[in-house]
């Protein structure tokens, strides 16, 4: 935890109110996200037990499985989902959009977004993705066609959900706590119920009194996937041994009787995260976005447009394992994207900078003279090189020779050119080159003006091409040799563990 | 005893050098810490060259590509050596002063020379038309293996050398996504080989040359327990002195005196949960370092029997954290000391020094995680002295241990990795209540 947010935190429990540390917000609300809130069934691993999901708040859809430890009622579930996830993504698949100077020369306009309550939501769907895409349409044992593709769908929005950059799966819970910081710890912060109480307290009641209601499981049941045990043992028990003695009674208007019963009680338990859900998008609505959110959704729609390509072309569904060429080379993406997505918060948002500050790895401060029309070389290859000195108060990680990189110029490079400390203030001489146009003065605007408050990071944003891997069949002995050419079989639905 | 670990180090070197002439795809050598690896490396790679055989040598950082460059210029002057190298890099001097060393951004430059070094990073940027017949990979356990996969495309046959008790490779990404796969490319690159090639050979070096005969037995047992090894000097072979006597009866001085006697100390700070950059504790480190300077503590060894002066330079403060090593360098400042490294573990990892002093990774903390516990960093940490090493830690450790036992989750295909960092911990612990000196 950084000094920042230990001190917001410290000044939560003093007020009792959560305290931003984000000006803005870095993620993507889509306009129309798909909410899905699943439970599951205490003691298996996917069990669906029931499931709220909807992409509006007033006309939730409400899935619910009576038996399920039956394996056709889990799939019969997975189609009833199917059909408002499938619905749900179709929609985004109408309206195209050019991509100038790039291939393929165009893509979806607008992409799906899933949002679950907390990171066992992801695991949850991660798990029945990869329990449905495997599964036949024909022969024993056979799902409706919407099952495996329901499943290669899932996957590929938990896969996205792995990506630092990606909006197109989030949990509520992640979100929130990466906005705000609350008087409680971390692993409180994953309950969302005290979560929004902290940062959104009901009228007359303090975020830690609305934080401490929520822990009564009554007035606000588990966000799931895991159940209230107390509820499954008073209620849920019951109501499902009911459903199945008037299933074997072969009453039909018994068992309906029952099931309706079994379903008003899973309702009781999905409707207050369902109303929590929405009040945590509109809350993330509230906030202005990041200046470089809308450059990493249409990443997002990059993704989604040659997943739904590769699915409209006939293409194998995600196979079950990475291979050796295949894990290293996401690794390295995820690696690369980290990096990128902490310098464009820092860069998009002066909060974030201040804990880069704090940390060493930044600083900022007035601009206190300037040399604009400094120029070296001679002849052909007089380069335009101003100067400027900026006074900080920061203890700057600055040495000569170093380079920076202002938020205000990204394209631009600082180099540290002397370093002068006196009586607690630091004045770091720095040297421009980059984003000045190709004239010996500066445009307006082009470089800091003597007066102006700029900040420099020891880190930038820029691209770096992503390194070289063999291609699979050359794999190397010392990572198994090449592999067997993959192609999707029966076994791939089969777990070790089922 | 030198002579016995002379001969010992001797017939091990020759096994594997024996090896290397075998049909065998790869090599793996577990060197303990100080075992002489490097030695070990400069002699297989000039083997090679007088076989006839181009090699490559793949280490970790341009550093240690340059600590090699120069051994082995040194060791075979009329070698011709290829130092391949990122166009940002400035050679230092000892790689410069050697004649027969040909730097270059491009490989196609060094064509000609029997052996060619680089970092593996630059390795994985290089496209060779014939694979080189044989590779020596330096480091290869703080190497990741997805960086071994990028490089290994490149050569025929590998031997690959470190230690396996130090610290392990890691990411910023936390994902368990591949856990229990054989080419988790979270692993290091030896676990990864081995898993591929069961049947690779094993060599173990015997002897450790840095550590001294108080240290090697403690060290083997608490990090090695399967493997083992021996200090290269018998016990009062070596010494520490100083040149003053300590003026009336300080907890500073008592500590020096039990580390020098004893090869240890464990300088015991009062028991309270304090911040990570716990100042009392960054103090005391700086107060030890500064007092052994002052006193004129002169080391005498099978190097220099008349004894050597522990100058500044032959010191360290070594800690879990950055912000605990830039704590210890303002106290360090504040007394006036210069020339005293104080650096983390990961960065003290490959390095040597007479007197060492450990701000304890689990001293005044409320838990005890995964990362403080760590074998590896405990291990980089109290291995990296010749003489002695003072460990500064906060009472109440042994409580917070019993408090945490090892609760890390066990995966499917992941081979169990000894020893555990609780288990490695608690064995040194142990150890070293023995030479305790509780601070006023």
């Amino acid at each position: 935890m950084s000094t920042l947010t230990s001190l917001a935190r410290a000044v939560a429990v003093a007020t009792g109110t959560a305290q931003r540390t984000c000006t803005v917000r870095h993620v993507h609300v889509s306009a129309r996200p798909l909410v899905f809130v699943p439970l599951a069934l205490a003691g298996e691993a996917v069990a669906p037990l029931a499931a709220i999901v909807g992409d509006q708040p007033q006309a939730p859809a409400l899935l619910v499985v009576a038996e399920p430890r039956d394996r056709d009622q889990r799939f019969a579930f997975a189609a009833d989902l199917a059909a408002v996830v499938l619905r749900y993504i179709d929609g985004y698949l109408a309206e195209q959009e050019p991509t100038p100077g790039r291939e393929p020369a165009t893509r979806y306009a607008d992409a799906p977004q899933l949002l679950v309550p907390n990171q066992a939501g992801i695991t949850f769907t991660r798990l029945l993705g990869r329990s449905t895409r495997f599964r036949r349409t024909e022969g024993p044992y056979a799902v409706p066609p919407s099952v495996p593709l329901l499943g290669r769908w899932l996957t590929f929005f938990t896969e996205r959900a792995e990506s630092p950059s990606s909006s197109l799966m989030l949990a509520a819970t992640d979100v929130l706590a990466a906005h705000w910081a609350t008087g409680q710890s971390p692993v409180e912060d994953r309950n969302l119920g005290a979560l929004l109480g902290w940062i959104d307290p009901p009228p007359g009641m303090s975020g830690a009194q609305a934080a401490a209601a929520a822990e009564d499981p009554v007035r606000c049941p588990p966000a799931g996937p895991a159940t209230d045990p107390t509820f499954d043992n008073e209620v849920l028990d019951q109501r499902m041994l009911a459903v199945r003695a008037a299933r074997l009674s072969g009453d039909g208007r018994a068992f309906q009787r029952a099931a309706a019963a079994l379903t008003a009680a899973l309702a009781t338990q999905l409707e207050p995260t369902w109303a929590l859900m929405w009040r945590a998008v509109a809350l993330l609505r509230a906030l202005p976005e990041g200046a470089h959110v809308a450059a990493r959704w249409d990443g997002d729609k990059d993704a989604f447009t040659w997943h739904a390509r590769h699915v409209a072309d006939g293409g194998p569904p995600q196979p079950r394992r990475d291979g050796a060429v295949a894990a290293a080379r996401r690794l390295a993406s995820l690696e690369r994207l980290h990096e990128m997505v902490a310098a464009q918060r820092a860069f998009d948002d002066p909060l974030v900078m201040a804990e880069h500050r704090l940390a060493g790895e930044a600083f900022a401060g007035r601009v206190v003279a300037a040399e604009p029309d400094r120029v070296v070389g001679a002849g052909a290859r007089r380069v335009l090189r101003p100067r400027i000195t900026v006074e900080t108060g920061d203890v700057p990680p600055a040495e000569p020779g170093g380079t920076f990189t202002s938020p205000a110029r990204p394209g631009q490079q600082a180099r540290v050119v002397a370093v002068t400390a006196a009586g607690g203030r630091t004045r770091v001489v720095l040297e421009l080159r980059g984003g000045m146009g190709r004239s010996l003065t500066p445009p307006p605007g082009s470089m800091p003006a003597l007066g102006e408050f700029v900040s420099y990071a020891a880190f930038g944003d820029g691209w770096q091409p992503p390194p070289a891997f063999p291609a699979p069949e050359d794999t190397p002995w010392t990572h198994g040799g090449p592999p067997a050419r993959y192609a999707p079989d029966d076994d791939d639905a089969r777990e070790d563990w089922s | 005893m030198t002579e016995r670990a002379a001969e010992l180090a001797e017939q091990a070197a020759a096994r594997i050098l024996a090896d290397l002439g075998g049909s065998r795809r790869g090599v793996v050598v577990d060197s303990p810490p100080g075992a002489g690896k490097s030695t070990l490396v400069v002699r297989a790679a000039a083997a090679l060259a007088d076989a006839g055989e181009p090699v490559m040598v793949i280490a970790q950082t341009n550093e240690q590509v340059d600590d090699l460059t120069d051994r082995l210029a040194a060791a075979r002057p009329q070698l011709a050596l290829g130092r391949l190298a990122a166009g940002d890099y400035a050679p230092p001097d000892r790689v410069t002063r050697h004649p027969r060393v040909r730097l270059s951004t491009r490989l196609a430059d060094l064509s000609g020379c029997p052996v060619v070094l680089s970092t593996a990073h630059k390795w994985a940027t290089v496209r060779a038309e014939a694979a080189w017949p044989w590779a020596i990979v330096d480091e290869a356990y703080q190497m990741r293996s997805d960086l071994l996969l990028r490089v290994a495309g490149l050569f025929q046959r590998a031997l690959f050398v470190g230690d396996p008790g130090q610290l392990d490779p890691f990411s910023v990404v936390q994902t368990e996504r591949w856990t229990g796969l054989s080419w988790d490319p979270m692993q290091s690159a030896v676990a990864v080989l081995l898993r591929h090639n069961p049947d690779l050979p094993v060599h173990v070096l015997p002897v450790s040359w840095r550590l001294p005969a108080s240290a090697a037995p403690v060290v083997s047992e608490a990090f090695y327990p399967f493997t083992g090894f021996a200090a290269a000097t018998g016990p009062g072979e070596r010494r520490v002195a100083f040149a003053t006597a300590s003026f009336g009866d300080h907890a500073v001085d008592r500590a020096l005196e039990t580390a020098a006697a004893h090869g240890w100390a464990l300088y015991e700070l009062p028991a309270r949960h304090a911040v990570r950059t716990d100042a009392e504790a960054a103090a005391a480190c700086a107060d030890l370092a500064a007092r052994l300077l002052q006193r004129g503590a002169v080391c005498h060894s099978e190097r220099s029997p008349a004894g050597d002066p522990v100058t500044a330079g032959r010191v360290a403060v070594g800690t879990a954290h950055r912000d605990q090593a830039a704590a210890v360098r303002a106290a360090l400042a504040d007394r006036g000391v210069t020339g005293v490294t104080a650096d983390t573990a990961n960065r003290l990892q490959g390095r040597e020094f007479d007197v060492v002093i450990v701000l304890h990774p689990l001293s005044g903390r409320r838990d005890a995680t995964a990362f403080h516990l760590e074998a590896g960093r405990l291990c980089v940490l109290t291995t990296r002295h010749r003489h002695a090493c003072l460990v500064v830690a906060r009472a109440g450790i042994p409580e917070l241990l019993d408090a945490h036992p090892s609760a890390e989750p066990v995966h499917l295909n992941v081979p169990v990795r000894f020893p555990d960092g609780w288990e490695a911990n608690q064995a040194m612990l142990a150890h070293l209540s023995q030479w305790k000196v509780r601070a006023p």
